[in-house]
């Protein structure tokens, strides 16, 4: 198990392994973003307050579900990388980060639409939800800014991390927003054994959530082989690689 | 100590502060609820005079009245034991509906009428078709609220 681990920890396998990942986990996600968009979007029911426009769920559920995810990856990885060394840690939380602002930023793009039509408001600054969905997105931001700042990797690896760790604390405060606060946003439905939703409307939601978490893990290979690259530049493997594909080419 | 296990612990007391000071401000969170009133509160009188408030409940049945003609409209708000008329201009939630739990955002006017510069609406966490809606109603279940 340590063995393989080690293994999988090396950079140039894992710079194989994760080319060899990425077009599948790609095609996969494609084809099951195409399948529930038409069951959520033709098959579904509409709702009975909320009409067609609940159907927008399709895209805000998933994004707000990757943007904690991909932040709660970030925080692992960054403490893995604090205590072990592990400098594939340290690429994969840099990697997380542009791709979990991505989400955030969609997941409060698509409240906004669909709060104002339903709630009344494209945005409310005393909503505990809305404000610690913010906060998640000025942490992405912030990690990214302050990574930049440092010239030398190391440093910037050590700094993000901690940075990191600290900001874990509001993907539980987003979690439960809705639970210790008043907020316009309501309860939980996924996963909830107390709110209703038919098979017909949570089938498709499910599968979106996982083609989302597919098309998350195929940008997050893709990117990790580029940070690979760019840590391990000058390392022998590299340059044989480059130099091999050059003669080929 | 080895220097891993130093590691190990300076982010492990990293996390234990971060859940004190995280759980501290939480608490003080929770208390100040701030502007928000239920309708009782606002029939006993115990709201502000001087600035905006929010006050909470449910839109009562057939109250919604507009001025035909323009934007203005009046309704009342209700917990079933106490009522509030709320004066607004401006266009309305799409879920605002008879019973259907509300916000409202404004001052109170000298004549008993809140006058409303926003309106919120609110809806739970269950999602269904309009038939199971329906029928689920004539089971005698309420389905919004």
């Amino acid at each position: 198990m340590w063995k393989w681990f080690h293994k999988l920890a090396s950079p140039p396998h894992f710079y194989r392994l994760a080319g060899l990942w990425a077009p599948w986990l790609m095609g996969a996600a494609l084809i099951l973003i195409a399948y529930s968009l038409y069951a959520g979007l033709v098959l579904a029911p509409p709702d009975y307050q909320q009409g067609d426009a609940f159907r927008i769920i399709y895209v805000h559920v998933p994004s707000a579900y990757l943007s904690l995810m991909a932040y709660t990856m970030m925080a692992v990885a960054s403490a893995i990388g604090l205590v072990w060394r592990m400098k594939l840690a340290h690429a994969v939380a840099a990697s997380a980060a542009p791709i979990g602002a991505s989400f955030t930023f969609l997941a409060l793009f698509t409240g906004s639409v669909w709060g104002h039509p339903m709630w009344g408001t494209w945005w409310e600054w005393s909503d505990p939800r809305m404000m610690t969905e913010l906060i998640l997105l000025f942490l992405y931001l912030g990690y990214m800014a302050l990574r930049a700042a440092f010239e030398d990797r190391k440093r910037a690896d050590r700094a993000g991390a901690v940075l990191a760790i600290v900001g874990v604390v509001n993907v539980v405060l987003v979690h439960y927003s809705v639970e210790w606060w008043s907020s316009l946003h309501q309860g939980q439905t996924v996963m909830n054994e107390d709110a209703t939703m038919p098979a017909s409307m949570l089938t498709p939601l499910l599968t979106m959530i996982l083609a989302f978490t597919l098309f998350f893990g195929a940008v997050m290979f893709m990117r990790l082989r580029g940070e690979i690259l760019l840590r391990e530049t000058n390392a022998r493997w590299v340059r044989r690689m480059v130099t091999g594909e050059a003669a080929h080419g | 100590m080895t220097p891993k296990q130093q590691r190990m612990l300076s982010v492990g007391m990293l996390l234990v502060g971060l859940i004190v000071v995280s759980a501290l401000s939480i608490g003080a969170l929770r208390e100040n609820t701030g502007f928000y009133l239920e309708l009782d509160e606002v029939a006993a009188g115990e709201f502000p005079t001087d600035r905006r408030f929010r006050v909470g409940g449910l839109v009562a049945e057939g109250s919604l009245n507009r001025e035909p003609g323009s934007l203005e409209l009046q309704f009342t708000l209700t917990d079933t034991a106490n009522t509030l008329l709320v004066s607004y201009t401006g266009v309305l939630p799409d879920l605002f509906r008879d019973g259907q739990g509300i916000i409202a955002h404004g001052r109170m006017g000298p004549d008993g009428i809140f006058v409303a510069d926003e309106v919120l609406a609110k809806h739970d966490e269950n999602y269904m078709p309009p038939e199971v809606a329906d029928s689920l109603e004539k089971q005698g279940y309420q389905a919004a609220e």
